[in-house]
């Protein structure tokens, strides 16, 4: 078994939505079609995107912690989007666990998008399709692409490499290890969708200093001088030499 | 959540169709076993029709409910393949299914259509059959329709079984005061009674069931906050951004956009007219024996439950709100 995820280090994630960015350009440039973009540079632009960075404040001030939160879909291991579909146009693919919409099957109800807790579909207003991240599966599987670049656009262009992208069911991979060594975590584990894609907590690095480190009681300075009495004896050495 | 009319529509509509439909076959059973006075079937058939229409016209509502209205025809008919996992699904097997069924039923009352079938030697076995076969598929109806909303359990105002009995005695209240009106019109003065005290008794029913729910919703515990949603373990977490500051899909699917006050106004409007003023018009009308009362109570309780279903969808909180509390 396969599950392509993503694992987001909100420790590095610096807020920057170049994420945002590469993602539309990808996949509004794609063989499904454009996602729709009104007003870009008017008053409201309103469109589809597969992926968004949110900002929360975390704490009261003058303690206070921003927190930069990339969003996208989770591609869920039991998604809930998938069962829900009356077409079977919301699918979730055996080989690799990323969950997929057939714009050509989808009728527009909008119900997967209600069956998801966490907001991560999105009906294209101009195709009226329900929409989703696709984890660049019309990449990731691009031989004409180079090896090393073969990944989610998001991933690419993180400038923090905040964003890994991996098999969360490879105990060895790279994602499988930022999950188990730095607390990888699931959002809203209370549903029971078991998100594929996990989040890397913020992690303080602290200096512990214990207070008889800060007066020197073994300065090397008084050390130096101190010698050790000799025997006025005679010794073996006297007799030998 | 954001109350669509195509849904409201569809709902309310073929809830009353449905409940019109019980109303006259629950007769036609009581008549032969000579509890209620028998009617020709043109009686039976003809509220089947106006029951027909109701479903035709709950079924024309959903035809918007879709991205494309063409999407009927071109891809609708995949949304059936799914049954074993989607109450939608089953929902858009058993709309048709009740459809057919209203309309055999239709067929073989006016035409007179029959046969011996259970050796009985009675008359109307074929129609008391097809009505069967429509009350039990029609009941399945029910079960989808609110199933589609009780499933989805992290909107916790609709997971819940009240959801379902709901959507069972509003429609079915609603259709029994139809009930109530066409037989009046119809000059069946001896069925007015037996469907109007039905009538009262499922609208009474439906508002304690109703207002269950109401005193539940009040009452929920939350399971996910902005701490599960994004994972932080503070007692103060505050959105600063949702990363845009046109809006998206998520900030006009999953709110209704009204203030706190509106919705209030909304649900004592629905308690109103749903509820005790039907109630009152079909105990004058069952009194003075006046259909246009009757007629006018169906009205009123139809009205009552279109705020209500509105309500219905506005009162559910989505978890997905969460991540969309400020624009920035």
């Amino acid at each position: 078994m396969t599950q392509l995820a993503l694992v987001i280090d909100l420790n590095v994630c610096v807020g920057c939505h170049a994420c945002v960015t590469s993602c539309k350009q990808w996949n509004t440039s794609g063989a499904a079609g454009p996602m729709f973009d009104d007003n870009p540079y008017g008053r409201d632009p309103t469109g589809t995107f597969f992926n968004r960075v949110q900002t929360f404040e975390v704490g009261e001030f003058p303690c206070t912690e921003t927190v930069h939160f990339p969003k996208s879909c989770l591609h869920c291991e039991d998604a809930p989007c998938v069962p829900v579909c009356p077409t079977g146009a919301s699918y979730k693919r055996k080989e690799d666990g990323i969950v997929l919409v057939d714009y050509d099957k989808c009728i527009g109800c909008k119900y997967c998008s209600w069956a998801c807790p966490y907001g991560a579909r999105e009906l294209d207003e101009h195709q009226k399709v329900m929409k989703k991240c696709t984890l660049c599966v019309d990449r990731i599987y691009d031989e004409t692409i180079p090896e090393d670049r073969r990944k989610p656009a998001c991933v690419i262009s993180c400038p923090t490499s905040a964003r890994l992208f991996g098999d969360v069911h490879d105990p060895d991979s790279e994602v499988s290890i930022a999950i188990r060594e730095n607390g990888g975590y699931q959002l809203m584990p209370e549903w029971g969708t078991k998100p594929a894609n996990h989040y890397l907590p913020r992690r303080k690095t602290k200096m512990h200093i214990h207070e008889d480190e800060l007066t020197r009681a073994d300065n090397p300075l008084r050390k130096e001088d101190i010698r050790h009495e000799t025997s006025r004896e005679t010794t073996l050495d006297d007799w030998l030499m | 959540m954001h109350p669509a009319f195509s849904v409201i529509f569809l709902t309310t509509l073929i809830g009353a169709g449905q409940g019109l439909f019980f109303a006259l076959f629950a007769s036609q059973s009581y008549a032969m076993v000579h509890v209620l006075p028998a009617h020709d079937g043109g009686f039976y058939a003809g509220g089947a029709f106006i029951a027909l229409l109701f479903m035709l016209g709950g079924l024309a509502a959903a035809v918007f409910h879709l991205g494309k209205p063409s999407y009927m025809f071109t891809r609708a008919w995949r949304g059936m393949s799914q049954w074993r996992t989607s109450w939608l699904s089953r929902e858009l097997i058993a709309m048709p299914l009740v459809m057919a069924l209203f309309f055999a039923y239709i067929v073989v009352q006016y035409f007179g259509i029959d046969a011996d079938l259970y050796g009985w030697g009675l008359p109307g076995q074929l129609s008391l059959t097809v009505g069967i076969a429509a009350a039990v598929a029609s009941l399945g109806l029910f079960l989808s329709t609110a199933m589609i909303y009780a499933a989805i359990k992290f909107l916790q105002e609709w997971a819940s079984p009240l959801t379902v009995v709901n959507f069972f005695l509003l429609g079915t209240a609603s259709g029994f005061t139809l009930a109530t009106a066409y037989a009046a019109s119809q000059g069946a003065a001896d069925l007015v009674p037996f469907y109007g005290a039905w009538a009262v008794a499922l609208t009474v029913a439906g508002f304690l069931t109703r207002a269950a729910s109401l005193i539940r919703n009040a009452r929920i515990k939350r399971k996910s906050t902005v701490q599960t949603a994004i994972g932080v373990r503070h007692t103060r977490v505050e959105q600063k951004s949702m990363g845009m500051m046109g809006g998206s899909y998520n900030t006009r699917e999953y709110f209704h956009g009204r203030t706190a006050a509106f919705l209030r106004a909304v649900k004592w409007i629905f308690l109103v007219l749903a509820f005790p003023v039907p109630v009152l018009l079909l105990w004058a009308g069952l009194a003075t024996g006046d259909g246009g009362v009757l007629l006018l109570a169906f009205a009123v309780q139809y009205l009552g439950l279109l705020f209500e279903r509105w309500f219905f969808f506005a009162q559910a909180n989505h978890p997905q709100n969460l991540y969309y509390q400020v624009v920035g």
